[in-house]
Parts: C-alpha cells; sequence; structure tokens
C-alpha cells in the first residue's frame, strides 16, 4: 500500500550527479586546452576502474547492481581523482587511487550514503604519501614546455612511461608554483622575486589559473541549479581569502597574496566540488560554514606551513572526522523552541 | 548574511507587496495546486443514500456512549450517542430513520481496521426533530459551551478535535485573537475554497459567535493567494464584523498548519509545549466556524459536511454529504470513476491516506476523496540511501533535521529521536516531497512515533502493575500478621469462655471479605465432614460431566460475544458481588453438596497440574545461588504459595475424612 | 631528571586532587541499582525468569546472580537495556525460560468458573474480581498476561486471548522499502 505524501518533486540522485559530472566539464577542457588530452584518458582509466570495481564490491556485498551503479555516484568520485592527479600520472597510479578510493573509502564502509570520508580525497592522500615524487611531478603547461607531447605521445608515456626518444623528462614537467614557491621561500626569497618566474600567471599558475576559473564557472552552475547550498564555498573562499590576507597584510615579502591562494592548486575545485560532497559533509547550515572554514584554515597552514605543497586532500579529511561533533553542537532552532 | 539573502531571492522572485508583509516561515514546498479542477461547479447536495453507517470514532479522543438500540426509530438531528469524558464529541442522526445495525463496520482510517459503528435506514421523509436555536448573545457562556458540547462538532479541517474544548475557557489566559484558517494549503482540496466563496456571509456570522464565546477582540482570516475569489468574498463579508481582517499569505505548503498559519498572520511562534491560547490566539477552520453559526442560528447538529470529490471522476466538484453516506455514492454522483482508477486516497496528496476499501462511510474528517491512479500518483521509486543531502532539512517547515530523524528512527533509537524532536514534526511531508533517493522519511517517523508512545503506555501499565503487585505484597504481609494476632486471642478466649462456634464464624465471614482461602475452607468444614464417602464420589463424578458439558456448550456458542461482556459490561457487577446476604447464603447450601464436591474434584486437579508443572520447570529454579535477600524475598512469597497449599490440602483431608 | 621526576609527581598530586574533589563536589545520586533494572522489567510478575516476581528477579540481577536474558515478556528490546544498564554484553533471549509472544490477557469463562477463589490468590496484580462461590472476572485493563492463574484454575475456565488490534492501539508499521525495481503489474494496490 501507498503512503502519503503521494506526490514528490524531486531530481533523482543520479540526476544531481550527472550535473555534478556536467559542472566539472568546462574545467575538463580548460585542462585539455593546458595541458593536453592526456587527461581525458587518465578520467577514463579511473572512470572503468571506478565502475568495475564498484560492480565488484556490490556483488561481493550482494547488493543490486544496477541501481548503484547507474546513481553515477563512482563516476564523480573517479573525475574528481583524476582532475586532482598529475595530468601525465602513470596509469598504475590512476587505478590504485580509485580502487582505494570506490573499495576502502566507499564500499568497506557500506557504499553510498555512509562513507565518512571524501572517497577521492582518501585515494588522492594514499598515493601522495605511497608516491610523493610522480605525485608532484606535474608536467609544464603546453604553452611552457620546451617540447610539445601530443595526445599519442602522452597516451604511450602513461601507459608505458617511456618518452619520444628526442624528448627528455625535465623538458615536459615543471614544479607547480605552489611547490616552487614553497622551496624557493625556504631558500629566503621574496615573493615578489619568485613570482618573476614564468611558470607564475596572472593570478596563479600561468595556464592552470584557466582551468582554475573553468571549476569556477561550473560551481557557479551548480549553485544556479541548487545543487549545492551557498554555504560551503561561500564560506571555504572567503576563509581562505582572509586569512591569506591577514599573512600577506603581515608580510607581503613572506606570503602569497590571496588572489594566487584562491587561483592556484586546487582550491576551486575544492570550494565547489569537493568539499559539497554531502555524504561526508555536515548537513546543518551552520555546520557548512564551521566546515568549510575549517578546510580553508587547514589547507592554508598546510600549504604554507606544511610538507606538501597543497593541503586540500589533508584538510578535508581532517574535518570529515569533525563532521558528526559538528553537525551535533550545530543544530539549527526548531521552530517553537528558545535558543539552547 | 540571512537577510542579505532573503532580500535578494525577494529581489528575485519578484514578492508582490500584498503578501510582503506576512512573517515566512523556513521551508515549506509548492506542489502543484490541482485546485480548478473542482472549483468549476458550484457545491451540490448529495441525495439521501439509501444506508447511512456513522462510526462512534469520528473524532479524536474518548468513544461516544450510545444512546440508541437496534430497531430504534429516530429523526434527523436526534442525538444517537452522546459524549463521554473531557474530549468526545455527540453523534447525531443525519435523517430520519430505523436503526438497522450497532456493530463493526471497516471506517476510514489509515489501519484499515473495522470499528464500532451504528447503522441507520432513511425513511426518506428526513424529518426533523425539534430544532431549539440558541439565543447565544443572552446566554451564559458556561451553557453555550455545554450546548456546543451536545452539537458533535469537531475541526472539520482534519483534525477533527472537539470543537467545545476549544471555547472552553481555561481561566489560565485570555484569548484575544481569533484567527481563521482558510489557507487550504493541500493540493486539490478546495471544500474550504467554496465554502467561502457561496457562504462567506454565515462564515463570518460564525466567526461572530465563536469570537463572542472566546472572548477575543480582533479576528484574522488567513486564505492563501491561490484563491482570488474566496479573498474576495471574505473581504467583502468580513466589513460587517469590526477589527476583523482579511491577510492573504503566499501559496506555501504547509502553511494551512495551525502554528505556521498563526506565525504567518501575527508572526508569533507558538512555544513548541505550549497551546495557542497560552499566548492569546485560537485558531478556528472555516468549516468549523460555520457549522457553529448553523448550530446556534439554527439548532442543526453536526449531521453533513462539504466533501471535495476530485482526481480520476468524471465531473469532480465539492458535495454537502450527509456523515455514514457511503463513499460509492459520492463517487456515482461525481460522476464514476475514469478508467484506471486504482484506489481512493481520503485527505490530500501530501497527508492523506488510502482508504482501505470503497465500503466506508463520509466521516466528519473526509474534507476531501481523490480517485487515484497510478498515472496521477506514481509509485515511489525504490528507495536509495540517504546521501545527507539535506534538502529535507531546507524543506522542514519546522526547521527539524529530518535526515537525523531518519536515521535514528530507521535504527530504532527512539530516544535520540525524540531528543532530536520527533514530537515537533507536523507529517506534512515535506521532506519525502524533495528526497532525492526516494526514501519514505514521514513513514518513518509515524513508525517512530507510534513505537514510542506505546512505549509510553506500556511503562505506564508496567508501572500500574508494580504499584499493585506491590500493595498486594503488603496486603498479605498485613493478613498474615492480623491472622496471627487473631489466633493469638482466640487461644485466650478459648480458655476463658467456650463460646468457640461464635469466633469462628466471626473469623470465617471476615476472612471471606478479603478472599482469603483459609477462610473459605474452614467454613465449609462443617458441612464437609458429614457427608458420606459414597455419595460424595457420585457427586464428584456428575460435577465432572456438569463441568465438561458447560465447557463443550461454552466452546460452541459464540466466544466472541462473552468477550465483550466481561471487559466491558461486567467488570463493574462483579465488584458488587462479594456482598453476600443471608438469602444467598441459604440457597448456597442448598447446592453445597454438589459444589463442594465440584471442588473437590478441581482440586484434585489442581494438585496433578501443579505438579505437572513443577515437573515442567515452571516452578522457581536458579535460587541454589541466589544470596540471602534474594532467598529470603523468595521464600517469604513462597510461604504465602505454602499457605494456599495448606488449605486446599486442610480441605482435601476433611472432605475424604 | 629529578626535575622530571618532580613535575610528574606534582602533576599526579594535582590530578588526584582536583579528581578527588570533583567526586565530592559532583556526587550524582542515581536510583539504587535494583530499582532501575526494575524499572526496565515489564512488571508482569510472572515469574518465568525463576524468580518469583519482577522485583525479586531485579535484585537478582543487581547481585549478579541472575542474567539478563530470562525474561521473555521484556523480549528483546528488555535484554538490549537491561545490558546496556548493566555494562555487559547483550545476550539474545534464553529459551529455557520461555519465549516472547503477544501481550495476552486471561479471560474466565463464566459458565465453567466455579467460585473457587484459587486464580484470586494466584493473581499477582489483583486483577480477578470475584468472592468464594461467585463467579470470577478479570479486569482487562489491569491483567499483565502473567498466566499464573491457568495453572490454579480447577476446571481450566481461564484462556489468554491475545490483545486484538483496534484503531485505537494500532501502531504504524516499520516502511518496507524494496530496494529492487518492483515489477510494472504489481507495484500499486
Amino acid at each position: 500500500m501507498n503512503r502519503s505524501p503521494y506526490i514528490t518533486d524531486a531530481p533523482a540522485v543520479s540526476i544531481i550527479m550527472l550535473k555534478v559530472l556536467l559542472a566539472l566539464v568546462p574545467g575538463i577542457f580548460a585542462y585539455v586546452w593546458i595541458y593536453g588530452g592526456g587527461i581525458l584518458v587518465t578520467i577514463a582509466l579511473a572512470t572503468i576502474t571506478a565502475l568495475v570495481s564498484e560492480a565488484a564490491l556490490l556483488k561481493l556485498r550482494q547488493r543490486p547492481i544496477r541501481p548503484y551503479l547507474s546513481d553515477l555516484s563512482a563516476v564523480v568520485t573517479a573525475w574528481l581523482l583524476a582532475l586532482a592527479l598529475p595530468p601525465l600520472a602513470p596509469w598504475w597510479l590512476v587505478v590504485v587511487g580509485t580502487l582505494f578510493a570506490i573499495v576502502i573509502a566507499k564500499q568497506l564502509y557500506g557504499g553510498l550514503g555512509y562513507n565518512p570520508f571524501n572517497p577521492a580525497m582518501v585515494g588522492y592522500a594514499v598515493l601522495l604519501i605511497s608516491f610523493p615524487i610522480i605525485m608532484t611531478k606535474w608536467p609544464a603547461p603546453l604553452i611552457l614546455a620546451q617540447t610539445q607531447l601530443g595526445f599519442m605521445d602522452q597516451l604511450h608515456f602513461i601507459f608505458s612511461n617511456t618518452l619520444p626518444t628526442d624528448v627528455k623528462i625535465d623538458a615536459v614537467t615543471s614544479a607547480t608554483p605552489l611547490d616552487y614557491l614553497k622551496t624557493q621561500l625556504m631558500l629566503k626569497h621574496e615573493v615578489s622575486g619568485i613570482a618573476q618566474v614564468p611558470i607564475f600567471g596572472v593570478w596563479g599558475a600561468k595556464g592552470g589559473e584557466f582551468v582554475t576559473a573553468a571549476y569556477l564557472l561550473g560551481g557557479l552552475y551548480l549553485l544556479q541549479q541548487r545543487i549545492i547550498s551557498w554555504h560551503l564555498p561561500t564560506a571555504f573562499l572567503a576563509t581562505l581569502a582572509a586569512m591569506s590576507l591577514v599573512f600577506y597584510a603581515v608580510n607581503p615579502a613572506h606570503f602569497a597574496n590571496p588572489l594566487f591562494h584562491l587561483m592556484s592548486g586546487a582550491s576551486m575545485l575544492c570550494a565547489f566540488f569537493i568539499i559539497t560532497d554531502p555524504i561526508s559533509g555536515p548537513t546543518t547550515p551552520r555546520g557548512k560554514l564551521y566546515f568549510a572554514a575549517g578546510v580553508a584554515v587547514f589547507t592554508y597552514l598546510i600549504r604554507v606551513y606544511g610538507g606538501y605543497p597543497d593541503g586540500v586532500a589533508f584538510a578535508v579529511l581532517i574535518m570529515n572526522m569533525c563532521v558528526p561533533l559538528i553537525d551535533m553542537h550545530t543544530q539549527p532552532r526548531v521552530f517553537g523552541h528558545t535558543k539552547n | 548574511m540571512n537577510s542579505i539573502i532573503q532580500f535578494a531571492s525577494k529581489l528575485i522572485r519578484g514578492q508582490t507587496a500584498e503578501t510582503a508583509n506576512v512573517h515566512k516561515f523556513h521551508g515549506g514546498v509548492h506542489p502543484e495546486g490541482h485546485k480548478q479542477l473542482s472549483t468549476t461547479l458550484p457545491i451540490a447536495k448529495l441525495a439521501i443514500p439509501e444506508k447511512l453507517v456513522l462510526p462512534l470514532r469520528q473524532h479524536v479522543g474518548y468513544i461516544p456512549k450510545v444512546k440508541v438500540q437496534v430497531g430504534d426509530h429516530v429523526l434527523k438531528g436526534q442525538m444517537l450517542a452522546e459524549a463521554e469524558g473531557t474530549v468526545s464529541a455527540a453523534i447525531h442522526a443525519p435523517t430520519s430513520g430505523t436503526i438497522t445495525a450497532i456493530s463493526d463496520a471497516v471506517i476510514p482510517h489509515p489501519s484499515g481496521l473495522p470499528d464500532m459503528c451504528i447503522t441507520l435506514t432513511p425513511d426518506g421523509k428526513d424529518e426533523w426533530t425539534t430544532l431549539q436555536p440558541v439565543d447565544w448573545r443572552n446566554t451564559d457562556k458556561k451553557a453555550l459551551v455545554a450546548s456546543l458540547r451536545a452539537s458533535g462538532i469537531v475541526g472539520l479541517g482534519g483534525a477533527t478535535f472537539p470543537t467545545h474544548i476549544k471555547v472552553r475557557a481555561d481561566g489560565k489566559s485570555q484569548v484575544h485573537t481569533l484567527i481563521l484558517n482558510a489557507a487550504e494549503c493541500e493540493p486539490y482540496i478546495t471544500c474550504d475554497d467554496m465554502l467561502m466563496r457561496e457562504r462567506a456571509d454565515e462564515i463570518v456570522k460564525g466567526m461572530e459567535i465563536v469570537k463572542f464565546l472566546l472572548g477575543a477582540e480582533n479576528s484574522i482570516v488567513g486564505i492563501e493567494d491561490n484563491k482570488p475569489e474566496a479573498t474576495a468574498a471574505m473581504t467583502e463579508a468580513c466589513k460587517a464584523l469590526p477589527d476583523t481582517s482579511v491577510k492573504v499569505v503566499p501559496t506555501l505548503y504547509p502553511s494551512g498548519d495551525a502554528r505556521r498559519l498563526i506565525h504567518l498572520v501575527s508572526g508569533v511562534e507558538i512555544p513548541h509545549d505550549k497551546r495557542s491560547t497560552d499566548v492569546g490566539i485560537q485558531v478556528f477552520n472555516v468549516a468549523t466556524v460555520l457549522a457553529i453559526y448553523r448550530y446556534f442560528t439554527l439548532g442543526e447538529p453536526a449531521i453533513a459536511r462539504i466533501v471535495t470529490i476530485t482526481g480520476s471522476v468524471n465531473s469532480p466538484r465539492n458535495f454537502e454529504v450527509l456523515f455514514g453516506s457511503p463513499l460509492q455514492t459520492l463517487i456515482d454522483a461525481a460522476g464514476g470513476v475514469k478508467a484506471g482508477t486504482t484506489h481512493f486516497i481520503m485527505g490530500g496528496p501530501m497527508m492523506g491516506f488510502d482508504l482501505p476499501t470503497i465500503d466506508v462511510p463520509i466521516t466528519k474528517a473526509a474534507n476531501c476523496i481523490i480517485a487515484a491512479t497510478p498515472n496521477l500518483f506514481a509509485p515511489p521509486p525504490p528507495a536509495m540511501p540517504c546521501i545527507r543531502c539535506a534538502r529535507c532539512a531546507d524543506a522542514c517547515p519546522v526547521n527539524l533535521q529530518p535526515q537525523e530523524l531518519y536515521w535514528f528512527s530507521k535504527s530504532d533509537n527512539f530516544e535520540k529521536a525524540r531528543d532530536y524532536n520527533l514530537f515537533d514534526c507536523i507529517e506534512c511531508g515535506c521532506c519525502t516531497y524533495v528526497c532525492p533517493s526516494n526514501i519514505p522519511l514521514v513513514q518513518y517517523y509515524r513508525y517512530a512515533k507510534s513505537e514510542i508512545i506505546a512505549a509510553d503506555k506500556a511503562k505506564e501499565a508496567a508501572d500500574l502493575a508494580r504499584e499493585r503487585n506491590e500493595f498486594r505484597l503488603a496486603r498479605i504481609e498485613r493478613e498474615k500478621l492480623e491472622r496471627a494476632q487473631k489466633h493469638a486471642e482466640r487461644a485466650a478466649t478459648n480458655k476463658a469462655e467456650s463460646a468457640k462456634t461464635e469466633s469462628t464464624k466471626v473469623d470465617a465471614t471476615k476472612a471471606e471479605e478479603v478472599k482469603a482461602v483459609p477462610a473459605t475452607t474452614e467454613s465449609e468444614k462443617p458441612a464437609s465432614s458429614t457427608s458420606a464417602d459414597d455419595a460424595k464420589k457420585v457427586a464428584i463424578a456428575a460435577a465432572i460431566e456438569r463441568a465438561k458439558a458447560l465447557k463443550a456448550a461454552a466452546a460452541q456458542a459464540g466466544e466472541s460475544q462473552k468477550k465483550s461482556e466481561v471487559t466491558t459490561a461486567d467488570a463493574p457487577d462483579a465488584s458488587g458481588k462479594p456482598v453476600q446476604t443471608e438469602d444467598e447464603q441459604a440457597k448456597a447450601e442448598q447446592a453445597k453438596k454438589d459444589k463442594q464436591a465440584l471442588i473437590a474434584a478441581a482440586i484434585e486437579r489442581a494438585k496433578a497440574q501443579k505438579l505437572a508443572a513443577a515437573q515442567a520447570g515452571i516452578a522457581p529454579k536458579n535460587v541454589e545461588d541466589a544470596s540471602p535477600a534474594v532467598k529470603a524475598e523468595i521464600s517469604e512469597i513462597d510461604a504465602i504459595r505454602e499457605k494456599a497449599k495448606q488449605a486446599v490440602k486442610a480441605q482435601d483431608s476433611d472432605s475424604e475424612a | 631528571m629529578l626535575t622530571a621526576l618532580y613535575i610528574m609527581l606534582g602533576l599526579a598530586l594535582a590530578l588526584g586532587i582536583m579528581l578527588g574533589i570533583s567526586a565530592l563536589l559532583f556526587k550524582v545520586e542515581g536510583d539504587p541499582l535494583v530499582a532501575r533494572i526494575d524499572a526496565i522489567l515489564p512488571q508482569t510478575q510472572c515469574g518465568q525468569c525463576g524468580y518469583p516476581g519482577c522485583k525479586p528477579y531485579a535484585t537478582a540481577i543487581a547481585k549478579g546472580e541472575a542474567d539478563i536474558n530470562q525474561c521473555p515478556p521484556g523480549g528483546d528490546a528488555g535484554a538490549r537495556a537491561l545490558a546496556d544498564l548493566m555494562g555487559v554484553e547483550y545476550k539474545p533471549l534464553n529459551a529455557e525460560h520461555g519465549l516472547p509472544k503477544p501481550k495476552a490477557v486471561a479471560f474466565i469463562d463464566e459458565n465453567i468458573c466455579i467460585g473457587c477463589t484459587l486464580c484470586i490468590q494466584a493473581c499477582p496484580v489483583d486483577a480477578i474480581l470475584g468472592a468464594a462461590k461467585h463467579m470470577h472476572t478479570i479486569i482487562a485493563s489491569e491483567c499483565t498476561g502473567c498466566e499464573l492463574c491457568l495453572a490454579p484454575c480447577p476446571v481450566d475456565c481461564i484462556t489468554m486471548e491475545p490483545v486484538a488490534e483496534t484503531p485505537d492501539n494500532w501502531k504504524w508499521k516499520y516502511p518496507v522499502i524494496p530496494i529492487k525495481a518492483i515489477p510494472a503489474d504489481g507495484g500499486h494496490v
């Protein structure tokens, strides 16, 4: 027997996930334009790994496969992880990361809706800890590279880790601005001087800043579609900006300006796509503000003082741990109740 | 921050000035109205059906007491059942005719269970009983409330709370504002809308009476902005009543919920643990006010209401329907159902429920009947896990966290659910309406609520049982002491006097009053010792035969009849029985021999049963390793049991001698 | 080295004093354990646990003499609540003491009852009315369904009638959600 309410007006989970994927498309376009088509291979590889491993795990857990695969949540995880990895990451790195995200971080915790940690970030963090050299070796944007790698060359590199005979690895890779900034600051250089290096663009990383801008565009689409609430990205970006502004104001020679922080690394991806994962995030409006602000604080601290160039993954995982606590202490006032 | 956002969203949505001065509540949803379906035709009167079935349970509260019998001829408006207890409502005959049955029938209730109903077969004359209009302006308010108690009027918005309770002055708070709930926010339902369009004058006259009863100075009519015709009619009619305004609220489900509406039109947020009267506000539904008007000025009790019949019927419209009319007659009057209709929903699509069968009567709660097809109301897709998207929290008009409540209800963590204010949930269905995972959230809350309520009731019953058990143990203890004392006294008197029999007699009667076995056996001693052995054996056989025959007969006779008799009628009777008269005792003397033999035989069997029970392991065990305290407690109770056994044995040996 | 030792000692001392003071200051006067256990027990007074009532059983549990899984009327939930209170591992009900069954109340067939008062004496909550040689009847609302009156009845006139479901005591059921799509033909009632 049916029970009221008999009518509903809600997008299915799969539609929500599809819109998230759609919102990532501008970012992927920019990515291809800046770094070449290799990223498409990485995304495809991650997607296939995610779907196959999810299906296998569902089968093992004796859950229906079709409804859970078609909710597209595994694809979202795969795409986010792929976009967080260096563009020319070897195939096995992609596979291992995705497997870890889907099998350990998601399915072993009970599948969709039950994972306390953001699966993509778990996958990323595991790879970063296990393979730090590969994970921090980013290819130079095409516009800066001494030698241009074609799509087939990139494909070849991803699967066999070999470059065309006349190309040296140093010719196609470079440090990321965040990484470079950190190492140069340790050598007591000043920010203004460091930023003269060609890898720095107008706002953030040369080339990379366009990808970041494309993510922002996709994020605004999600906001307009009411897929994500304004609390998370606003609080994240505002806190990151405020924090970097304070440090920058105190010592501009030693700390990068707020715009640089907002437009480099994974800031925008994090603000609109990673911390907006509802499952591992808080549910109360106030909790979302605290959560996003916390992620921003940890991101900045890890970027400036930590051992890794970007701190988004660890910041998100740390704040994921705090979610039950945040939710418990940010319960909104119920109608007819006094604030306690 | 929120105010900036709200300002921005107001700008974007282009809010009209008309609804700008309302105090919005959190959340809410915008389901499609479908109201134009049933507003094209005016309200029609449904003809008197061939049979009316009136459930006794048509309101919140106690079941009324039936005042008629099968075969009685009743007149229209005559009271059939009288309100019993504080919260209860009377039931009246919707037309003249004969009572043909008072029995269980399926009632329109989500459980689909049968309940007691009065069946009335109309005689077609539709003859009114003598109506007694009340000159309410010149009558004492207490008398008016008492009179309203006999009117059978309950909240016709769907809550069916007896109206006389709502106008009763509680002496604590003074109501200053009457709010007329004309929001009618549920999709499809238009009964209040049509009533306001057609009978606005009578509604306003009813408001005047209610204002007088409440002693309220102001009144506000709250109407959703999707009912312009009703708004116009009410605005016009309200000119006749001082200090009355019509307030248009934006169409947003569930603005018709009383607490939400109060907040919308007055900005007052009723504390969760208080009633609206505590802050001087009382809310009445449009149809209820109209019923009050008709009762006081015409003397007509609650016998009919306006019902919307809509959905998959050929001509959806509103009907004035006599209570108890079969649903089928209403459907026929609406031109019958369209092809593909699978079932019927009572109430709106957000909060209504599936009717268990088409054979149900229209009751006081039936504001709307929707003929449903899978096209209109698609069965929900299979539920997916909750992804904590908090859309439900955004939609909740009470600002609860439905995803947390779901989690607690699902895992039977009822204490936590209560902590997260489960009982503030109004079951409006907004959360389920917006859930992307298609989780039937409201169903989980209904489940959790009824489990908690049942557990609370069980707890109450357990507390009562504990109290009674403790009282009993104390009484047994006291009796033991008294008996010992008596014994000592008797021994003393025996020495002094020789009036032995006298004291035994006194003892026996006293003990009988407290239902103790030793006394019973003592009183029977002289008689049994005189009876002969042979006669006894014959008597035993005869008694056993009789008991068996009786049992067989009882098994054959309808047991259900007896059951109801025992639980209701007989309890008070039995309590009067312990009082014995001399006549009765004399009569008992006559049948004594038979009875005694019967008891002897019975006791024999009881002993055998007890032995069997002991062998089966029902008797207390695990006492070997118990602590002294527990052992003491056990031995105490065992002593009581032993005493009973002794008494049985004593009687046994007596009858054998 | 010595400084570290002093610091540790000082800390231990300070913390110890703090704990001692707070133990005195924030002392919680809880209900006696027996009463708290008794509050969980269903008060059926049926003796199925092997003790002559709920209170003796509660006393035995408090003393550690009885297990928490001997009360069939309390059901699984009762065993869980007791396990929770006592801080022990939950155990499923011990079948030796009987199985939980739906709540029932005793019913006396008044055509057979001979008025022997044996059931009245057996009833732990005085829910049976009547006097010697007069028909007895049961106050249904006060009957705990302990079945203790069944065995003493010499003429077997007492039966246990399960409490019927009415619209009054009806409960909403746990929602059943199919995880697989329902076939199109049988999806709707």
